[in-house]
């Protein structure tokens, strides 16, 4: 087995990213180095990304929030001269697997909105300054930004060249940031599409492509200006210092992942793994202050981190593994009481920060294109927080009765507050409303159970579940929905379950993961764009793409 | 008889592209005129406008009659639009459509790629005249004030040429582009001029014939391969601009000679044989040949910079494209489409320099290069003639490629003239030998006071061996307005 990709970051040595803190202010420059690259074949030339670049973002847009709680505004800027950033790299798409392209879109997509989040989430606002080129998955990142200043140098422009140069799409969002977000008129952003220049100057402004269009020999003392502007502006409290989040600590072996509360139990011939998640074992934190002094060992805390960590090694590192199955094993109340902590000063700032990353790490299974189930067993600790996992999933099953030889605590589900607001998904409706999206007053019943254990038969009643299963049938039914879900197509399954599990209203984020991406993969594998005389294939040999030119 | 050779003086622009009737593209030259004057005034010291320049304008595209030459004041110049006659039934000469016909009309599916070429061109030529604006108040010789100018409104005209083209063919676009060329300024913080070498200074003569020997000569390499494009009125644009840049480059090779010329006949007749004595070189007016090299280093590799990156995804769609050839393409035997031809580049692979075999398709800009080495090499040729038939034991060299780059893969390393790669302490040791330090600057500018006398000629430069338009040498080459 070749190593695995890694998104445990050593922040000490970025290679492609420089940080500099200023009181409320930070300027993160992006200076790709060119060899670099995660894997071979390829440079990174003009500051063009790869996932090794977007993983270093992802880490630091996370340590931004929590060891840096005292930054307000972040400026994303260029360390390169005439050269904001280029995208991706499209060699290493050309080159790349269908199926790291796909998961590489996605996790660039999750970074682009944990930071397009983070100033709503933790106020901590970005500013995008555009110096130079900026084409592609670069205009891509500024258009995750909060605000997007363009210098007017008469060169410099935005662009989404993506259609007349590759024959793919804008898919890190690209598309529908610039109509839902930045509401630039359908017909204008047809013409930006179609360019491969981009544009420039006060026309990146009138078709407000960027928010403002700035002289060049001012720009950098105008863009300095905004920050303070906006850091003096932020209604973000003052928080004096951070905490240190150290790297996770993980061991691989061959069938198995394991963190200090999970463990990832990997069985390759039934192409699955279960996820085993502990719960707490010791008190809950009397006090933020006191949670604050445990860091980045904080139970909650680092239950997020390592599962965050396991779904995106996952994902990456074992594609085989097309079926996830949740498993938990812990007292349900002492969890509760951890997650109170947090719910109860939610204004606290580090109590904020943990609950969002909670609510990203959560949308983050939401979207993962695996077959998802969770196990309710006894001895369980599905409450609150990891209750939500029971709705993420797409299917739950849940023991009934006593089981022979098993005197683990009995089954239950504990529902709190966590289940109704603080963790929406992507279509802005927590997961029960999502659940319930026909018969809203469901939820309004599990509501007035809050708190209490729910037991296998409440809970089918309540519909929080999808079956029950006693010591006869359990192990039986179990085994044969697994080998039956492992002998379906898993692309028809991906389909399916991402159709299924986001049903209501349209948000951004759900067109971006859902209508853009869908499309973007379907281009992934059409031969106009990555046949061997596909424009993906064929960029940077200066011979044109072959187009089947048939409308389908 | 009216002939297409003859330029139309019948509007305010020259032309033999039939402007009188093209009333639209009259009306968009027109409107950007102003513009264009505007900018020239402002550039050129006031004295030298209210001057006579004794100019060589052009009057027809015909090769052996498209000079004539007049005293004119520079803002009365006349920019005209002139392209080189059509040549019947000309076909694509490579690429992907190799044999087609030649395109009249811009392909839309090439639409932004050539309008990037023509912009990027467009940009250097009033970015050199940006460069020099203030060398007219050093002139060595009315003759050389005569030599600037005429390379000056050339370039402009140059501008002219490649507006026209933006207006003719890119609609809003181009008229938009036309603008903004005149935008960009050189060296300027607000919008800098597209390419490096277009934002350095010109500070003083000696750069400036270096600069027209070899930073012209990029253009020239450039308006060779933008020659052979498949669209025809670049390709008859580009034909005709060649022709006056080999003025220019004239101007530089006989300019670094005439300097080089100047030093040698001072050494000798004070009877200095160590060419690289320089106080006592320096003492006697003369730029010494150690500091004319290390200009030369200077200039020669900003020059390189300009060819961009040695395997370039840009180049080889242009080249596929039909759009932007190679040297020569038509003297080149292969199938001109480099299907499956390789060429070697220089890489840097563990700290060395490699050669590598990449597609030719994507090494377009690296032959380019390769082809400018050998064209640059003349002239240099040349020089050492001069001074070794002046006794001395001397060789000006130009320096290795990977030798003080900015652009392509020598930009990440450090290398002495020689092409070893050092530490970047040999290179804060060697830097001060091998390019023209602050002091040789303070030195040649002490050197640089005009000299208007007709048929008199600074300490520093050698008089030419002829005159202009077959003039003597002591013909009044520019009269002066002395407000
Ligand atoms: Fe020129
Ligand atoms: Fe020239």
């Amino acid at each position: 087995m070749s190593a695995p990709i890694d998104f445990r970051v050593d922040a000490t040595a970025y290679r492609h990213w420089q940080v500099e803190y200023d009181g409320a202010v930070a300027t993160l420059s992006m200076n790709v180095d060119e060899s670099g690259g995660l894997f071979e074949g390829y440079e990174l030339k003009l500051n063009s990304y790869d996932l090794g670049v977007d993983i270093e973002l992802n880490d630091i847009v996370q340590r931004m929030r929590f060891e840096h709680p005292e930054v307000k505004v972040v400026v994303l800027r260029s360390g390169k001269d005439n050269v904001f950033c280029a995208g991706a790299n499209i060699r290493m798409l050309g080159g790349a697997e269908h199926s790291h392209k796909v998961n590489f879109c996605k996790f660039t997509n999750e970074t682009r909105n944990a930071f397009e989040a983070a100033a709503v989430d933790s106020g901590q606002q970005y500013i995008a300054a555009v110096k130079g080129a900026c084409a592609g998955g670069g205009y891509e990142l500024a258009l995750a930004c909060n605000y997007i200043m363009l210098t007017d140098d008469s060169t410099s422009a935005v662009g989404l060249p993506e259609v007349p140069l590759l024959a793919v799409l804008p898919g890190t969002g690209g598309l529908t940031r610039i109509t839902d977000k930045r509401k630039v008129r359908r017909d204008l952003a047809d013409i930006f599409c179609s360019i491969e220049e981009g544009v420039k100057g006060q026309r990146a402004k009138d078709w407000k492509l960027v928010d403002e269009v700035v002289s060049n020999s001012t720009f950098d003392e105008t863009v300095r200006e905004r920050a303070t502007i906006f850091a003096s502006s932020s209604n973000k409290p003052d928080v004096e210092s951070g905490i240190r989040l150290k790297k996770l600590e993980r061991n691989i072996t061959e069938n198995n992942v394991s963190w200090s509360t999970i463990n990832v139990e990997i069985d390759r011939a039934g192409r699955k793994a279960t996820f085993h998640l502990k719960g707490p074992t010791e008190a809950a934190p009397s006090s933020m202050e006191t949670f604050q002094a445990q860091s980045d060992q904080a139970y909650l805390l680092r239950l997020c981190r390592e599962l965050e960590d396991a779904i995106l090694h996952m994902r990456f590192n074992e594609m085989d593994i097309g079926l996830w199955v949740f498993s938990t094993q812990g007292d349900a109340k002492l969890l509760a009481e951890h997650e109170s902590l947090l719910s109860e000063n939610a204004e606290h700032w580090l109590a904020n920060e943990v609950r969002q990353y909670w609510k990203r790490t959560l949308k983050r299974l939401d979207v993962t294109s695996r077959s998802l189930v969770a196990l309710v067993e006894h001895g369980s600790c599905y409450a609150g927080i990891l209750a939500e996992i029971l709705f993420a999933v797409d299917r739950t099953y849940m023991m009934e009765d006593e089981f022979e030889d098993d005197d683990r605590s009995l089954a239950t589900i504990t529902l709190t507050d966590a289940n109704f607001g603080p963790f929406p998904m992507a279509n802005e409706l927590t997961r029960l409303q999502t659940r319930f999206i026909g018969e809203p007053e469901l939820v309004e019943s599990a509501s007035a159970h809050k708190g209490a254990q729910i037991d296998a038969a409440k809970a089918h009643e309540l519909g929080l579940v999808t079956i029950i299963l006693d010591d006869i049938d359990w192990e039986d039914e179990i085994r044969i929905f697994m080998e039956e879900r492992a002998s379906f197509s898993p692309d028809a399954l991906t389909g399916m379950e991402a159709n299924l599990r986001f049903a209501g209203p349209e948000t951004m984020e759900t067109r971006i993961f859902g209508r853009l991406t869908a499309w973007q993969n379907w281009i992934f594998n059409r031969p106009n764009a990555v046949g061997s005389e596909g424009a993906l294939q064929r960029y940077g040999t200066g011979v044109r793409g072959n187009f089947d030119f048939e409308r389908v | 008889m009216a002939s297409t050779l003859d330029v139309s003086y019948d509007t305010r622009i020259p032309n033999n592209v039939g402007l009188g009737q093209d009333r639209k593209v009259l009306k968009a030259l027109e409107k950007w005129h102003p513009g264009y004057i505007d900018w020239w005034n402002k550039l050129i010291p006031q004295n030298f406008q209210n001057s006579m320049v004794y100019l060589r304008t052009a009057v027809s595209v015909d090769p052996k009659g498209w000079t004539k030459f007049d005293y004119v004041k520079m803002p009365e110049y006349r920019w005209g639009v002139l392209l080189a006659p059509q040549v019947e039934e000309r076909t694509i000469p490579f690429g992907e459509h190799k044999g087609k016909p030649a395109w009249q009309e811009v392909p839309g599916e090439y639409r932004n790629m050539l309008k990037r070429l023509i912009v990027i061109q467009g940009d250097t030529e009033p970015g050199s005249v940006e460069q020099q604006r203030f060398l007219g108040l050093t002139a060595p010789s009315l003759y050389d004030l005569r030599n600037l100018f005429q390379v000056n409104v050339e370039e402009g005209r140059h501008l002219w040429a490649m507006v026209y083209l933006l207006q003719k063919y890119f609609g809003k676009d181009g008229r938009e582009e036309a603008d903004d060329l005149l935008r960009r300024s050189s060296g300027s913080d607000e919008a800098p001029r597209m390419l490096g070498a277009f934002n350095e200074e010109t500070p003083d003569w000696l750069s400036f014939f270096m600069f027209t020997y070899f930073t012209d000569r990029d253009g020239k390499m450039q308006l060779e391969s933008l020659a052979q494009s498949g669209f025809d009125p670049l390709s008859r644009t580009c034909r005709f601009m060649i022709t006056e840049e080999a003025h220019h480059m004239f101007v530089g090779e006989t300019g670094v000679g005439r300097v080089v010329q100047a030093t040698l006949d001072a050494m000798n007749k004070a009877g200095i044989s160590d060419p690289n004595d320089i106080a006592n070189v320096r003492d006697l007016g003369v730029i010494d040949l150690p500091t004319i090299q290390k200009k030369l280093n200077l200039h020669y590799t900003l020059s390189l910079d300009l060819f961009g990156q040695e395997v370039s995804t840009n180049a080889a769609n242009a080249f596929n494209a039909g759009i932007k050839g190679r040297f020569m393409e038509h003297r080149i035997k292969d199938d001109h489409q480099l299907t499956n031809d390789s060429y070697t580049v220089k890489n840097i692979a563990d700290g060395k320099i490699v050669e590598e075999e990449v597609p030719a398709l994507t090494a377009v800009n690296m032959r380019l290069r390769d082809d400018y080495i050998r064209d640059a090499s003349g002239g240099v040729g040349r020089w050492n003639k001069a001074i070794k038939k002046a006794g001395f034991d001397f060789q000006l060299t130009v320096p290795h490629e990977a030798f003080h780059r900015q652009i392509g893969v020598f930009a990440s390393i450090k290398a002495d003239p020689n092409g070893n790669i050092i530490t970047n302490d040999q290179w804060e040791a060697g830097k001060n030998e091998w390019l023209p330090t602050l002091e040789d600057g303070t030195f040649i500018q002490s050197l640089m006071k005009p000299c208007y006398e007709p048929g008199q000629y600074a300490s520093w430069i050698a008089a030419p061996k002829v005159g202009i338009d077959n003039k003597p040498g002591d013909f009044e080459f520019v009269k002066l307005h002395m407000a």
